[in-house]
């Protein structure tokens, strides 16, 4: 019933405006591809841990400052400057990935491997403490204001049908969005570190009895979900040209939303239910005809999370567990 | 490659390190280490008397303190602390008062003490107003806690101990319980104020003029139901998401604790219907003073005070009674309500289901509690009390507004009841009251004697230290739960727990946990 309501609307709207819908729909998918590399994050971490790591979201931020500082300080990355953004781009890419990778795996081990094995309550609240230290971290950083990048992705359109424009500043987030993507699936589903990460997930005291280092494999896992982080951090940073020190948390909250969607745990489900989220969140603030508008967002984002929570904790594309999630 | 003792191989390494210490310390004579400890103590006095004086005053009688502590006993401790007395405070009349009070107290033997202990306490906290102005100035924190501040300790308090039902009995972590504050505060300023100028409906409110439209409830009325709206509220979230595992509980919470606010901004315009439900981000403002009403006022000629707001002619002991006293009295009054029901929750037959849901949950249910039942009403308790508090707040700041129920507070919250040690009625206070303190004064002079008194050569500072406040608060929580996850004052029963770990949920396996249990 709600279902139909849902798409009723939807295509009420796109019959009714065409052009915005489907301009809309692409502004989502963009989103929900970002939203997607920190969902992913979530997602590998708890799947390892069962540690919903509260601090993933500050780390992305952190991401998007340390993007402006490598492209506008060092790389002196600026308006107009041709082609040259290409290695620009992907230099920064690089720093930004690792450093946001080796802060996650500093933060692992500081804060999260001391309580391995005690109350399951007690690295949750610890995320927490992080997640705010790291937020302030920001902000001692770079100030209460927005941060603002160059923003140098051209907007000219690759492709046109219609009105309808695609253009090279979203198929940038894409491009770069589907390889991390693909490489991490290979990472996990072909390399030695990879069934490793797999092995520890299911069950640690047997993973270590057979050789498998735990330590370092969670400590690897922390690594890549920070680079994941840190790529997103770079997209937003390069897309959105604006970053905050109190944006990582609500955009994290979004993002694990979409890992829960998904189902948590699950490296498609988590990408699936992004992209998802991301479209929902485009949809809400661009439609006219009867949306509710950005006012609602978090509260409408908010209200799946606990729906998918109370009704089918597995997600999407989860598998039913004997806890039930 | 193989590492099959994961956790024990750091700890053991860290207590081997701590034993070669303290192995290498009591290899030493006892007069070198005496020399040294004192040593020590003096350097660190002295260093701290040129940052600041009293500082160093401070360090001077904290180890005076210590060493009376080793003294054989009576006379010599006696004299020691009389010697403390009048060496350190006696230039200083309220702390040598303070530190008498202190010590009479911890002479009294036992049995009788845990007694005689509450009753001091909550007589020096209702004089409190009376001797506040002539208290000393504390080192780093400046000035003691003006009386307003006063009322927002207790507020917190109240919620932290209400929140301790829901995290420290339960072992439900709640990251929402600012949802419960906005409930009860909204409850009151709905009943309270002019918000529905259709409706005329009065009742016992003070301080109003008659056929004033809106809704007009007495306040203590309004504070019964904003608990209890509160708590229907909590049983309303409860029920569907308490079957939940305990960290997407936590998620879910926060969830409802996001959206709340969020309704709160945004319902001045009703779901499109044009009721003005919430004001919007305005809030709602003013809200009906508090008071006993005339007849009651004058039967008790002004003790009970006819509204809160006109009072307050009388002298009393040199002090001038304001209306910020009457909110300050009444909210120990509302703060001893809860503690004492928290007490008698704490070892009722639902209390001690609660303690044995949060040790193990199987077993619980095994033992025939419900699990359901008993974790509602953790929740419908626990948010009873935020309700309450949450009235009262909006009640003495006349006013709310949906900015007020950031995330950050239920975090603070949850702070305040970890600093203080899940569990424990006593650590909860202690711990909320510091903390709040802290976020409404004692951040500000701390980074105004930071500022005023650090610094290298000739560069200063200038810290903006309240906006750091969170970033505080994150540190806080990180190095309790990493050192000390009992809470500065634990329960003995929870720190046990905590320390040979919880058996409630297989720890890294949930593909077999049926196998396990």
């Amino acid at each position: 019933m709600f279902v139909v309501a849902l798409v009723a609307w939807l295509v009420i709207n796109a019959v009714k405006a065409p052009t915005d819908f489907f301009d809309i729909m692409l502004i989502g998918i963009t989103t929900g591809c970002v939203y997607a590399l920190i969902a992913l994050g979530y997602t590998i971490v708890y799947g390892i841990l069962e540690l919903i790591n509260f601090a993933h979201g500050d780390v992305f931020m952190l991401g998007g400052m340390f993007t402006i500082t490598y492209a506008t300080h060092f790389f002196n990355l600026h308006h107009g400057q041709g082609m040259v953004i290409i290695p620009i781009i992907f230099a920064t890419l690089v720093l930004s990935m690792l450093s946001c990778g080796i802060l996650n795996a500093v933060i692992e081990k500081v804060a999260y491997r001391p309580l391995r094995g005690k109350s399951r309550l007690a690295p949750l609240i610890s995320a927490i403490g992080v997640s705010f230290i790291i937020e302030d971290v920001g902000l001692a950083w770079k100030g209460p204001n927005y941060v603002t990048s160059p923003d140098v992705l051209p907007h000219s359109a690759v492709f046109s049908i219609g009105n309808v424009h695609y253009d090279w500043n979203k198929l940038l987030v894409v491009v770069i969005t589907v390889p991390v993507l693909l490489l991490l699936t290979w990472l996990v589903q072909k390399t030695r570190q990879g069934k490793a990460m797999r092995a520890t997930s299911q069950d640690m005291d047997a993973s270590a009895m057979m050789g498998i280092n735990v330590n370092r494999t969670i400590s690897f896992t922390f690594l890549i979900a920070g680079a994941l982080a840190g790529a997103a951090g770079v997209l937003y940073a390069l897309y959105v040209t604006t970053v905050r020190f109190d944006q990582g948390f609500q955009l994290g909250l979004i993002a694990f939303t979409a890992a829960v969607l998904g189902g948590i745990g699950n490296l498609p489900g988590a990408v699936l239910g992004a992209v998802l989220i991301g479209l929902i969140q485009a949809f809400n603030e661009g439609l006219n005809w009867h949306a509710p508008g950005s006012d609602w967002t978090q509260s409408i984002v908010f209200t799946i999370l606990i729906l998918i929570l109370v009704f089918r904790p597995e997600g999407l594309l989860g598998e039913r567990t004997p806890e039930g999630g | 490659m193989t590492q099959p003792d994961i956790q024990e191989e750091g700890a053991a390494e860290q207590i081997g390190f701590r034993n070669q210490l303290r192995a290498g310390w009591k290899a030493l004579p006892i007069a070198q280490r005496i020399a040294i400890s004192v040593g020590l103590e003096l350097a660190l006095a002295i260093l701290f008397f040129f940052v600041d004086h009293s500082l160093g005053y401070g360090v001077a009688a904290v180890s005076a303190l210590y060493w009376i502590h080793r003294l054989p006993p009576l006379p010599w401790k006696v004299a020691g602390q009389v010697a403390l007395i009048a060496i350190f405070a006696y230039p200083v009349p309220t702390l040598a008062a303070g530190l008498a009070i202190i010590f009479a107290v911890f002479w009294v033997p036992q049995p009788l003490r845990s007694r005689v202990l509450p009753v001091v306490a909550i007589l020096l906290a209702v004089m409190y107003p009376f001797y506040q102005p002539k208290m000393f100035v504390m080192p780093i924190f400046g000035v003691w806690p003006d009386i307003a501040t006063g009322v927002y300790m207790l507020v917190f308090v109240m919620m932290a101990v209400g929140l301790n039902i829901v995290v420290g009995y339960a072992g439900l972590l709640d990251l929402g319980y600012v949802a419960f504050y906005a409930t009860g505060a909204y409850t009151a300023a709905w009943f309270a104020s002019l918000q529905f100028p259709k409706t005329t409906f009065h009742m016992g409110a003070v301080g109003i003029t008659p056929n004033l439209p809106g809704i007009h409830v007495t306040i203590w009325l309004l504070l019964l139901l904003g608990g209890v709206i509160t708590a229907f509220f909590g049983i309303m979230i409860g029920l569907p998401t308490l079957r939940l595992r305990g960290d997407y509980l936590a998620i879910v919470t926060l969830g409802f604790g996001e959206i709340l606010p969020q309704i709160a901004r945004n319902s001045d315009n009703f779901l499109g219907t044009g009721f003005n439900l919430t004001n919007g981000p305005n809030g709602i403002t003013p809200l009906d003073s508090m008071g006993f009403g005339s007849h009651i006022g004058n039967f008790t000629h002004g003790v009970l005070p006819a509204n809160y707001l006109q009072c307050c002619n009388a002298t009393y002991l040199g002090h001038q009674i304001q209306s910020t006293d009457l909110f300050f009295w009444t909210a120990i009054a509302l703060l001893l309500v809860t503690v004492f029901c928290s007490f008698r929750l704490q070892f009722s037959r639902l209390g001690r289901a609660w303690i044995a849901i949060r040790e193990d949950e199987t077993a619980a249910a095994a033992m025939g509690i419900p699990l359901m039942r008993t974790k509602t009403w953790a929740y419908a308790s626990g948010a009873f009390f935020g309700g309450v508090a949450g009235a009262f707040y909006a009640v003495f700041k006349s006013a709310t507004f949906p900015g007020d129920f950031f995330f950050n507070i239920s975090v603070f919250i949850l702070c305040m009841v970890i600093l203080g040690g899940m569990g424990n009625i006593w650590g909860v206070i202690v711990g909320g009251a510091f903390l709040a303190y802290l976020n409404q004064e004692g951040l500000a002079n701390t980074g105004a004697w930071i500022n005023a008194n650090i610094h290298f050569g000739s560069h200063h500072p200038n810290l903006d230290v309240p906006l750091y406040a969170s970033g505080i608060y994150g540190v806080i929580i990180l190095v309790v739960v990493l050192f000390r996850p009992e809470g500065m004052i634990p329960s003995r029963r929870r720190a046990a727990e905590l320390h040979e770990g919880v058996h409630d949920d297989p720890l890294y396996d949930t593909q077999h946990a049926g196998a396990e249990a």
